[in-house]
């Protein structure tokens, strides 16, 4: 079965419990960092992230971005305050139960964070490989969603023969090899050019469509500023903003092309209705040229 | 399936980190060869050390007109109740003298008559306990000169300066060819887990990413300790097939004419070369294995 049906499947089956109350994806209440070093990470951070939104967290360096995606992946744990991912408090995991967790997120750097001794392929293999996934698995999965990012021309390419946007959609893909039900990416467009950065983006408001929640942490609020996304804005640890629908609303049904133009902060091409849901990923593939 | 997806990974960065594990099969080689040339050399000197405290004796000599009869009084005295008696080895008066005359025929043959007496040669439970035994069977008295414990003993010897000298220069010996193997051994260990520990740092950015996308540490540990048992096997067998080499090019053709190397309580080359190769594997294994816990802590 190809991603895109049974993306288009999970969609359906997501969006047929309309009155239904789903726990939010993310819920953080009160949560503080303070760093050994006395530094403060967070502090008192209180929001709720529902299923398949699309989130940006922005502010600047040092304002609590990453420690959010640290707290969210467990790389560190929060001095007070309750985190919730899926209904789940983060403290009822242990140590041990960490990686069977972090299979459920997808997360993507801004430092790639690529296998340098493996190609293209085996790096998204990998992440199948670690939750057990056989061969037939990977033969099944990898050559799809690299299709999807584009990269089926790289398959046996090594990370240092791409370019940063090439490494940066690798690292996409196998975040999202998985279908994780939530996809964290920590200042993905960092390290890349502006226009390389909107087809990274696209790549992600892609994934978004398939009902995979995206939260995305950036520095770069022009962007933030032209999408209509959610914004979660961050200063000294606090949240100071949170836009959730207001202005920042999105219709949250353009095309990729529509978004990338959004992005661009060019027009909006015609809005084009498609029939089909399982179109949404053939659709987003062609404008990739 | 799996054990072979982590044979696959550990033989995978073995091809692709060839200087690192090029390091760490060189410093497998090199201890592994000091230590199939020393443990032998340590075994043959400690075995020619104990040869020689093996030598120290207490002579117990008779009066020469001791009977028969005081002969097997003194002989039923030194097995069944003097402390610290080994062995006692009963030498006739007659048995003396054939030997001294093979020895020293002229000097015998002058002599005539035979002024020889029986002789007990006691070999003590320790070679320490020589001179305590010594003591056991003549105590000193009161006067200071020595009587023996039994009237048909004439005099105890034990050539007092020679036994101190053995015994001290054999323990010298020993205590120095111990504390030897005991540094080159540690000096092996510190060798063979640095090399290893820096092989792993350079991959610990590698071992980060592993454990973000969600593998648990014994999915990266596995490929690492094979890894390990790979190298070790390579390092040691290298080794092994160098020491047979100078083995069979170089000590064989000296073994008959050094006491030394000819030595019969040195380890059999089969066990010394199965010995060594657990070693260095398991050595190996566990030192990439071990080291590695520091960078799981992601």
């Amino acid at each position: 079965m190809a991603i895109t049906e049974r993306e288009a499947q999970h969609l359906e089956r997501t969006r047929a419990l309309p009155g239904e109350r789903v726990p939010d994806v993310i819920e953080f209440r009160g949560v503080s960092k303070r760093y050994d070093s006395g530094d403060t990470g967070l502090e008192q951070a209180t929001f709720s992230i529902k299923r398949g939104e699309f989130v940006f967290l922005v502010g600047q360096t040092g304002s609590g971005k990453s420690t959010i995606m640290r707290l969210l992946i467990k790389e560190l744990d929060p001095t007070a305050g309750i985190i919730r991912v899926a209904g789940r408090d983060l403290r009822d995991i242990n140590s041990r139960k960490v990686p069977y967790y972090r299979r459920n997120l997808g997360v993507v750097f801004q430092d790639f964070k690529l296998l340098p001794n493996r190609t293209v392929h085996d790096n998204v293999a990998y992440a199948l490989q670690v939750t057990g996934g056989g061969r037939k698995d990977i033969r099944a999965k990898v050559p799809d969603i690299l299709r999807l990012t584009g990269l089926s021309t790289k398959l046996h390419n090594f990370p240092d023969q791409l370019s940063g946007g090439e490494q940066q959609r690798v690292s996409v893909a196998r975040a999202f090899v998985n279908h994780p039900p939530l996809l964290l990416a920590d200042e993905p467009t960092g390290n890349l050019d502006p226009e390389t950065s909107i087809g990274i983006m696209q790549l992600l408001y892609r994934i978004n469509r398939t009902g995979t929640t995206v939260v995305v942490a950036t520095h770069d609020d022009q962007m933030v500023d032209r999408m209509r996304r959610r914004v979660i804005e961050l200063s000294g640890g606090r949240v100071v903003r949170d836009e959730h629908q207001g202005r920042y609303a999105g219709r949250g049904d353009e095309t990729t092309a529509e978004f990338g133009a959004l992005m661009r902060g060019e027009p909006a091409p015609a809005p084009r209705r498609l029939t089909e849901p399982g179109d949404l990923f053939d659709d987003a593939f062609q404008d990739e040229s | 399936m799996k054990v072979g997806f982590f044979v696959r990974e550990a033989l995978r960065s073995v091809n692709r980190n060839a200087v690192p594990s090029f390091a760490a099969i060189a410093s497998v080689v090199v201890t592994v060869l000091v230590l199939g040339v020393f443990i032998p050399v340590v075994q043959a000197t400690t075995g020619a050390a104990n040869e020689v405290r093996g030598r120290v004796l207490v002579d117990v000599f008779l009066k020469t007109n001791a009977k028969d009869a005081d002969v097997e009084r003194v002989r039923r005295l030194l097995v069944d109740k003097t402390p610290h008696v080994g062995k006692v080895q009963y030498v006739s008066k007659q048995e003396a003298y054939q030997e001294e005359k093979r020895r020293n025929p002229e000097a015998y043959q002058l002599l005539g008559s035979n002024p020889l007496p029986d002789t007990f040669r006691v070999t003590p439970d320790k070679p320490g306990n020589a001179l305590k035994l010594r003591d056991e069977l003549s105590p000193v008295t009161a006067s200071g000169a020595r009587t023996a414990i039994d009237p048909a003993i004439g005099t105890v010897k034990n050539r007092k300066d020679e036994t101190t000298k053995i015994l001290t220069a054999t323990r010298v010996v020993k205590l120095a060819m111990g504390s030897l193997a005991i540094l080159l051994i540690v000096a092996s260990l510190l060798l063979i887990s640095n090399t290893i520990r820096l092989s792993l740092f350079s991959r610990r950015r590698e071992v980060e990413v592993m454990k973000l996308v969600g593998a648990t540490d014994w999915f990266i540990r596995w490929p690492f300790v094979i890894e390990g048992v790979v190298l070790g096997t390579l390092g040691g067998g290298l080794a092994i097939a160098l020491l047979l080499v100078g083995k069979l090019a170089l000590l064989d053709p000296l073994a008959s004419d050094f006491a030394l190397i000819a030595a019969p309580r040195t380890v059999s080359f089969v066990s010394l070369a199965a010995l060594l190769l657990v070693a260095s594997v398991v050595v190996s294994a566990l030192g990439s294995g071990l080291s590695l816990r520091r960078f799981l802590k992601v």
